[in-house]
């Protein structure tokens, strides 16, 4: 009994965890806030806004190149953060890692790289239904460009990919294959390393999103076969406008930069330049230091909680989320329903009560929740419906926050049920 | 504090739960389909123009209730107006609801439509009450092109 009720203790204190938070003290409309759009950006924590402060304040400065103190200190400080997201996803050195502007970023700089130099014409792209616009469009692209061709993996009713048909979608033909390792849209956890297993036995290389994933569960990218992985910073308790892409070493090495110009040189003349070496070879200009920075902040916050963690508390409240929701028998809710298949996103849809009026009613509630289509416009297709709400958690939100998520659909069915 | 109730007032929720002319048309002089991609919502607006004046106005639509409202008023508010009038309502409308201290507020012109000014409190739901009138002004301006052929 006793090592029963010791593992029933929730392994982390999240009241604690909520202080660390300002934002969460804030009231809208005299409520408090229930920050549930999680999937959209993330809440940071006083640690990452101080590190900002601290480095505007105390040793703003241009990284590379300088000898003065406040320069040195950036570029150490820089590197740092660099070594920190590369260990936070497992990438095998922190050359690996590139900073960008956010995951869309990452991606596309692997389209216009890697994938143009490889990607011909009679050549397959194998993606999934549940993409981001973000890690569909830039392939759109490509094949256009290219004269290649677009492939799905098919997905069950319930919202995971159709495993079976790997072996009729991924062939010699398959040149990369892009999946998302979260859906934003239907919580799906995809399982990439399989996916990773059936591309690279073809000879193709994989790219993982891993935008909804990276923030929430423990990411190793050498574990999952992941030949590129993109991520965002802002979505995982660091700023906005910084992100990553990690990319295998000796791919990187035989990639081209995609931005020429300052920083990314080795020696130039007026006839042409040679590049300088990795990461900088693809980091032309001036970066995001400052984010860069806090990122890594982002990242020791995050090890300090632990992603085991974090990945416990949000199933739990996942499946507490998802029991609460299956009593409102108004509501469909899409993706898995066992959470261990399932992230802490859960887009529901009630066809009388449209997302955006349950969005406007929700807010003067203090309540934060998205709806729309979610940049995944063909899913919602595919779903038969023109947008969801969606509620999508992080590790500070609580049971009590989904009671209130709860109380207040409630209260909007009442709002807005039809007079007759 | 804005409250709930100044965006959906009585009259907007009854326009939602009983749009009036809420049918596809089936011999339109001309159509516009409208999507808002912020939220997915689409409209199609048909109307049946004789001599330059809005004979009939119908539309189908999937939208939250503020677009399905606003939609359903319009098309009592433009029905019987010649086309440059019905353009002239536009204009007030829009303004309305994207304007404060406007003048329009008692405009009886714009007959049920003036209850939307609330929507002026709400900025991302201004362009839910706007569709409509974005894809009638298509189909207006599509009859134009197909008359001067």
């Amino acid at each position: 009994m006793a090592t029963q009720a010791a593992s029933a203790q929730p392994s982390l204190d999240v009241a604690r965890i909520r202080e660390d938070f300002p934002i969460l003290n804030r009231m809208v409309y005299g409520k408090p806030l229930v920050y549930l759009d999680n999937a959209a950006t993330s809440q940071k924590p006083r640690s990452v806004i101080e590190s900002l402060v601290d480095y505007y304040e105390n040793y703003n400065a241009n990284v590379h190149r300088g000898v003065h103190s406040l320069s040195m200190e950036a570029t150490d400080a820089m590197e740092a953060a660099r070594t920190k997201v590369a260990k936070f996803v497992g990438a095998e050195t922190d050359e690996c890692i590139i900073w960008t502007r956010n995951a869309t970023e990452s991606l596309n700089l692997v389209a216009h790289t890697w994938a143009r130099a490889h990607v011909h014409e009679g050549d397959e792209i194998v993606t999934t239904p549940m993409e981001h616009h973000s890690n569909l469009v830039p392939w759109q692209e490509l094949a256009i460009a290219k004269g290649a061709k677009l492939r799905f993996l098919p997905m069950t009713d319930e919202g995971t990919l159709d495993l079976t048909a790997v072996d009729s979608v991924i062939s010699k033909r398959t040149k990369l294959v892009a999946v998302t390792q979260a859906s934003n849209s239907l919580g799906t956890i995809n399982p990439v390393e399989e996916l990773a297993q059936a591309a690279h036995a073809h000879g193709a290389k994989i790219l993982v999103d891993g935008a909804q994933s990276a923030p929430h569960m423990p990411v190793n990218v050498q574990d999952l076969g992941a030949d590129f992985f993109a991520f965002s910073g802002h979505k995982m308790m660091g700023p906005t406008g910084i992100g990553a892409l990690y990319t295998k070493r000796e791919i990187l090495d035989e990639m081209e930069p995609l931005l020429t110009g300052g920083e990314m040189v080795l020696q130039v003349t007026y006839e042409k330049a040679s590049w300088a070496d990795l990461p900088m070879r693809f980091e032309a200009g001036t970066p995001n230091i400052a984010d860069a920075i806090a990122f890594g902040v982002a990242t020791d916050y995050l090890n300090n909680l632990g992603m085991d963690n974090v990945r416990k508390h949000e199933e739990s409240l996942t499946e507490y989320a998802l029991e609460r929701f299956s009593q409102i028998k108004e509501f469909t809710v899409f993706g898995p329903r066992s959470v261990e298949l399932r992230g802490g996103i859960i887009s529901f849809h009630n066809e009388n009560l449209h997302p955006h009026d349950l969005g406007t009613y929700l807010d003067r509630q203090g309540i934060a929740i998205r709806t729309g289509h979610h940049c995944t416009m063909p899913l919602m297709g595919k779903l038969g419906v023109p947008a969801t709400a969606r509620a999508s958690l992080y590790v500070y939100n609580t049971e009590a926050e989904i009671d209130c998520l709860i109380e207040a659909i409630n209260g909007a069915l009442r709002y807005f049920r039809n007079g007759s | 504090m804005t409250d709930l109730q100044d965006l959906y007032q009585e009259i907007v929720m009854d326009h939602n739960w009983k749009p009036r002319n809420f049918h596809k048309m089936e011999t339109p002089t001309c159509s516009s389909h409208g999507f808002n991609p912020f939220c997915g919502d689409t409209i199609t607006v048909y109307a049946s123009i004789a001599e330059e004046i809005i004979t009939d106005v119908s539309f189908e639509a999937a939208g939250c209730s503020i677009s399905k409202a606003s939609a359903s008023m319009m098309t009592e508010a433009v029905k019987g107006l010649t086309i440059t009038d019905a353009k002239t309502v536009f204009s007030k409308f829009h303004e309305l609801v994207t304007q404060t201290g406007n003048a329009y507020e008692d405009d009886a012109s714009l007959g049920d439509l003036v209850v939307l000014a609330g929507v002026r409190a709400f900025p991302t739901r201004i362009k839910c009450a706007t569709l409509s009138w974005h894809a009638l002004k298509g189909a207006l301006e599509d009859e134009d092109t197909v008359s001067t052929e």
